[in-house]
């Protein structure tokens, strides 16, 4: 599935990111909310098994574009969507292909965490179970191990997977939420603020587990922090008002960006 | 006569709001201070002071008049009728104060009659004068005893609303009041239905047949709970049975399927059916589904009755589809989207998140409200006593007609309020059942949807 | 940590893409059923109000429109045999006219106004019908309308005049074809000979129907169902209305203001919220057995009366207001609340001056929808004796009266179900419509008065 569209230059200096295969490719990507524009022309590329975040101010249309990923967007009645998205070589955008099916290859960490209402086990089952990726118990408990495992909270839950998940601390709830979705084996995860409602050491715990997961994922985050998107990201795309202003490796877009917006974002004169 | 009294009454404090807003100014002008309260808080001061005392002698005497004439009357009629039984006396007193008030009473009124309503007719005008006058020196006292006490630190807004926050609080306490008044008027008449019948053969008893011989003593039948509980379980079941899948189904699509232009078309079409009354539903049961029922048992060649447990369960129902769904409804849009996203970025289909994700997260609401759909049909009367047949026997068969706890207390109580014998009384020990019933089904419902409401706030 | 999540991909993401499409189809079906059955079932819900609606104004509409005569009524004086009605200037004392007027009243009563009635059909026939047939085929009541015309004009009297004569219930009956005709005789409200007198006169145009005017101004009949209408109870169901609006409003406005705005949290308060949520899921039925033993039983008030109906369905609204009013003032955004605070009003000021002015269309919209639910409350009624049967229109609240929902449970088991089942249903329309107008006058008030934040 992997086979690479293409191999971009990506702007910058940076040798590695030249020779990775690109994952997601958006072309001319245009959001709608009625009549309102939303996202103007969005093209980007974006690697595979690397880090990819998404910065810029409130409403500047970062989480509308992560949302047309995996369709998240379609639930809107007044949302409208035109241009490309290819995953590998399929327009995701296409009428003809199937969210459940995009869904599954495309999971999501949303802002908040919001484990499901039931047990530490049947939240990281759900995934599989409704899939039908599994023909036994035994495998499902590998799954879940497995899962929990690579979210690093095993250890802290193994001995009291039947209690709820909503008795998690609220790291634990989103690490619990990143072990619902690996446990589909997605090959792109999308995630939305994933720290914003979490304390500093809770964050710190995430953006580690982050930097563990790309050597399987392709992870895209949008992220309000600055700090957290040098951290985690090996590259970087600053959105200002619906537009993509600028994209590359992260150590250059904080550097030496091109754009004087950018900047501007990045030495803290607005946001 | 008396509400003359009250315009009056009403014409002085109007006269002591004047006054007492411009007394009110003076003294802040004589004495060169600032008021603390607004002027218009010292008139009205005045103006209670000088009504309410009064107000409440004339209540008093408009409340007590009708008793103590007749309690005249009495006294001054022949002594055989003081030991007459109490039908006699009250005729007997209802011919000498029509009389007294100058209307005509049927034949001819004999001389002590007309003596008595001479004498009525005297003791009533001294006692209305005798309101008059305390009504009127009381309203002067209040009058001119609060003006007097009017000075710029008097704090008349804190007086006036200290009683405006006590007719607020009394207001709120009218549902405790009616609560106790239900306990202590169907226990009160509850009690007495037990001195005839034993509690354990009303509870137990399997047999419910009252005669209506005559009151009092005698053969007073049988009073078996059992039939009559059994033919309200019997209902509720199937109207449950038809409510539940229905109602929650059409909560569902209507939450998450239908689009804004389907729901806002069909949602009020739905409250349509949970305001109607439900003596409409009974008569809808008793004319249509009955019938119905009835052609459709013909045609499959089993018998069934046109008013059964059945033909009351379905409209019962019908009924109870608004409100389960509106209620379902409102706790599936409570869960929160967070979760629906969480299932639907994980690739489950719509139907999927629902069952598996959202309504195992309402639950606990949607519980709460079934229950709540329980005590309803439980409660409910109109429909039962015109479609379910009231036949108070114990048997199986929902083809045919059942009674319930609600006909049975309108069959005993229609027409019927001397409450000297078992045959009216059992009504409050029904009553009582009833309510004790659906209070327990009601609070624990409260609680939970309470709850529920909580964990998602 | 990095040894864990350098573990092998638990299922590869290639089988994950295959996996998910090979169930793609199942879940797709799976998803039309789902999404069917709750099409259907909102469907199902939506079908029983159109059945509900679609009988009752099926068979209520046509109850409106009656079978009647137009015959000529010729006041016989030989017949109508009284003396002249006495006037107020012929005597000293108005005591003394009363008394003559009485006399001359009962006179006219004595006459038998069927034979003018009779007279006045068999003028329209070929042949005469004798009185015992004539006698089924209009309203026995229409005797009395033909005695209080000349009551009020004694100059008819020797006058022919054209006459709307409303036909009897059974002939009604017959007439709308809601008894099987193909029936045998003895089966038939009807005798042949009656059948046949009837269907002439549809025939040649003297029985026609017309719209029934008088379901509206006439009271409830037994003797004569035909011209049995709803005045009594409508006005019954008026003085109730007034009762619980005059009584819920300012009590559960008052107890709603002090439960969202002076109660502190306490355990008394506790208990005042439990309380009215609970008396708002109390059954209907509970509150009639507090009227028969509170207001009939211990206090003495007329059984019957509008009064005693108005009280039970005051304490069977009065949560209904409170829980609505409360509902509304918390719609109140706290911002007005702290900016009146901030300018020293007392809290008793802030209610009244700037909280209450903003809700007042919320209360109206809660007490017209308060209303409208009492109105159609039957249970409570039985039970403090309103469904006895009250030939006059209530003069005032504690008079003896009926109500609309009471009425139409007297006539939904009336043993004459040929007539009074389109009668009931006729009934129904009125209490809906009535109710319907109010739910609409509350949905516009909410619209147009609505304040937005």
């Amino acid at each position: 599935m992997e086979q690479p569209v293409s191999s971009v230059q990506v702007t910058g200096r940076d040798n590695q990111a030249a020779t990775t295969p690109i994952k997601v490719s958006a072309r001319g990507v245009d959001v709608f909310y009625g009549e309102k524009q939303a996202i103007k022309s969005v093209s980007i590329n974006i690697p595979s098994r690397s880090v990819t975040a998404f910065i810029g101010p409130s409403g500047c249309g970062k989480s509308t574009f992560l949302r047309c990923i995996n369709r998240m967007n379609d639930l809107i009645d007044s949302c409208r969507v035109t241009g490309e998205i290819l995953i590998d070589a399929d327009n995701v955008l296409d009428r003809s292909v199937d969210v459940v099916l995009l869904r599954a290859r495309v999971g999501m960490v949303f802002q908040k965490p919001n484990p499901f209402p039931k047990s530490i086990y049947d939240n990281v089952a759900y995934g599989p179970k409704i899939h039908g990726l599994v023909r036994s118990k035994a495998e499902m408990d590998v799954i879940v191990e497995q899962s929990l495992r690579r979210a690093a909270l095993w250890d802290e839950v193994k001995d009291r997977l039947k209690e709820p998940g909503n008795g998690l601390s609220g790291g634990q709830q989103q690490r619990l939420c990143i072990a619902r979705a690996i446990a589909v084996s997605p090959e792109v995860i999308l995630m939305d603020e994933p720290c914003s409602a979490l304390d500093p050491i809770a964050t710190a715990k995430i953006e580690e587990l982050i930097d563990e997961l790309r050597q399987n994922f392709t992870i895209i985050i949008v992220t309000h922090s600055m700090q957290q998107a040098a951290r985690v990201s090996q590259q970087t795309a600053f959105f200002y008002l619906g537009i993509l202003v600028e994209t590359g490796s992260t150590e250059f877009m904080f550097t030496n960006p091109h754009d004087q917006r950018t900047q501007d974002y990045i030495t803290g004169r607005f946001g | 006569m008396n509400w003359l009294l009250i315009v009056i009454l009403l014409g002085i404090m109007a006269l002591g709001y004047r006054l007492g807003t411009r007394r009110s100014r003076q003294v802040a002008i004589e004495g060169k201070q600032r008021l603390q309260s607004l002027p218009a808080h010292y008139g009205m001061l005045v103006a209670l002071w000088c009504g309410i005392p009064s107000l409440i002698v004339v209540i008093l005497w408009i409340g007590a008049s009708g008793g103590v004439l007749d309690a005249l009357a009495l006294a001054e009629l022949p002594p055989a009728v003081a030991e007459a039984d109490q039908g006699t006396q009250l005729r007997a007193i209802q011919r000498v104060m029509d009389l007294a008030d100058g209307v005509g009473v049927a034949d001819v009124a004999t001389p002590e009659e007309l003596t008595v309503a001479d004498a009525v007719k005297r003791a009533r005008t001294i006692w209305q004068l005798a309101v008059v006058a305390i009504a009127a020196s009381l309203a002067i006292v209040g009058l001119v005893l609060t003006l007097r006490r009017i000075t710029p630190r008097l704090k008349a807004r804190d007086q006036i609303e200290w009683l405006v926050r006590l007719l607020l609080l009394a207001s709120s306490t009218i549902a405790i009041l009616t609560t106790v008044g239900i306990v202590l008027s169907m226990l009160s008449e509850a009690l007495r239905f037990f001195t005839f019948v034993n509690p354990a053969s009303f509870f137990f008893g399997t047999v419910w047949s009252p005669t209506f011989s005559s009151t009092g003593a005698g053969d007073a039948g049988e009073y078996g709970l059992l039939p009559l509980l059994w033919g309200t379980l019997l209902v509720t079941i199937i109207a449950m049975l038809v409510a539940v899948p229905v109602g929650l189904m059409t909560a569902i699509y209507l939450s998450n399927y239908a689009r804004p232009s389907v729901r806002a078309f069909t949602k009020p079409i739905i409250e349509v059916l949970a305001g109607i009354p439900t003596i409409v539903y009974g008569f809808f049961a008793l004319s249509t589904v009955g019938p119905a029922l009835a052609g459709l048992g013909d045609l499959l060649g089993f018998p069934v009755n046109e008013t059964s447990a059945m033909t009351a369960g379905l409209v019962m129902g019908i009924m109870i589809i608004p409100f389960i769904s509106s209620l379902a409804d409102d706790i599936i849009t409570q869960v929160p989207g967070s979760l629906r996203d969480g299932s639907l970025g994980l690739g489950a289909t719509p139907s999927e998140t629902i069952r598996k994700v959202i309504i195992p997260a309402a639950i606990p609401g949607l519980v709460g409200a079934f229950i709540l759909a329980v005590s309803r049909a439980i409660g409910e009367t109109m429909i039962v006593v015109l479609a379910a047949g009231n036949s108070p026997v114990l048997q199986g068969n929902p083809f045919e007609a059942v009674s319930t706890i609600t006909v049975s207390i309108v069959n005993q109580l229609t027409g019927d309020t001397d409450f000297a014998g078992p045959q009216s009384l059992v009504a409050f020990a029904l009553g009582i059942t009833l309510f004790v019933m659906t209070l327990a089904l009601n609070v624990v419902a409260i609680f939970i949807v309470k709850k529920y409401r909580d964990q998602y706030r | 940590m990095s040894s864990v999540a350098h573990a092998p991909s638990p299922v590869p993401a290639s089988r994950t893409a295959d996996l998910v499409a090979a169930s793609l189809k199942r879940r797709r079906r799976q998803e039309t059923r789902f999404k069917a059955y709750g099409i259907g079932c909102a469907a199902l819900a939506v079908l029983f109000v159109a059945i509900l609606f679609g009988t009752i104004l099926r068979s209520g509409i046509p109850a409106f429109f009656q079978a009647v005569m137009s015959v000529d009524v010729y006041f016989d004086p030989e017949i109508v045999d009284v003396g002249p009605r006495p006037e107020p200037s012929e005597f000293p004392t108005t005591a003394a006219y009363d008394a003559a007027y009485l006399a001359w009243q009962n006179e006219l009563a004595g006459i038998n106004f069927g034979r003018i009635i009779e007279a006045a059909i068999n003028a329209e026939l070929e042949t005469p019908a004798a009185s015992r047939d004539l006698r089924v085929i209009y309203a026995s009541n229409e005797r009395f309308r033909l005695r209080d015309m000349v009551q009020a004009d004694p100059g008819l009297i020797g006058q022919t005049v054209p006459f709307e004569l409303i036909a009897g219930a059974d002939v009604d009956v017959w007439v709308k074809g809601n008894i099987d005709r193909s029936l045998p005789e003895s089966q038939q409200q009807l005798t042949l000979v009656q059948q046949q007198l009837v269907d002439g006169m549809v025939e040649d145009g003297t029985m026609h129907n017309v719209f029934a005017t008088w379901i509206f101004t006439n009271v409830d009949s037994r003797s004569s169902p035909a011209t049995a209408g709803l005045a009594g109870a409508f006005v019954g169901t008026l003085y109730m209305m007034l009762i619980v609006i005059v009584l819920t409003v300012p009590i559960g406005v008052a107890g709603a203001i002090y439960l969202e705005e002076f109660a502190p949290r306490n355990r008394f308060t506790d208990l005042v919220e439990i309380n009215i949520n609970n008396i708002a899921f109390v059954p209907s039925i509970v509150f009639g057995l507090l009227g028969a033993a509170v207001f009939i039983n211990a206090l003495q008030l007329p059984l019957s009366a509008p009064i005693v109906g108005g009280l039970v369905l005051s304490l069977m609204t009065l949560p209904t207001i409170i829980i609505a009013t409360r509902s509304v003032l918390r719609t109140v955004p706290p911002s007005i609340r702290e900016a009146a605070f901030g300018l020293g009003a007392s809290r008793v000021q802030v209610v009244f001056h700037h909280v209450l002015p903003l809700v007042i269309p919320g209360i109206l919209t809660a007490t017209i929808i308060g209303v409208a639910q009492a109105i159609g409350e039957t249970a409570p009624l039985l039970l403090i004796g309103m469904n006895a049967f009250v030939a006059n229109v209530p003069s005032g609240i504690f008079d003896q009266s009926t109500a609309l929902p009471v009425q139409l449970y007297l006539w939904a088991a009336n043993e004459n179900q040929n007539f009074f089942a389109a009668r009931t249903s006729a009934a129904i329309i009125v209490l809906l419509a009535m109710m319907i107008l109010l739910n609409g006058l509350a949905i516009f008030l909410r619209q147009r008065l609505q304040t937005r934040w």
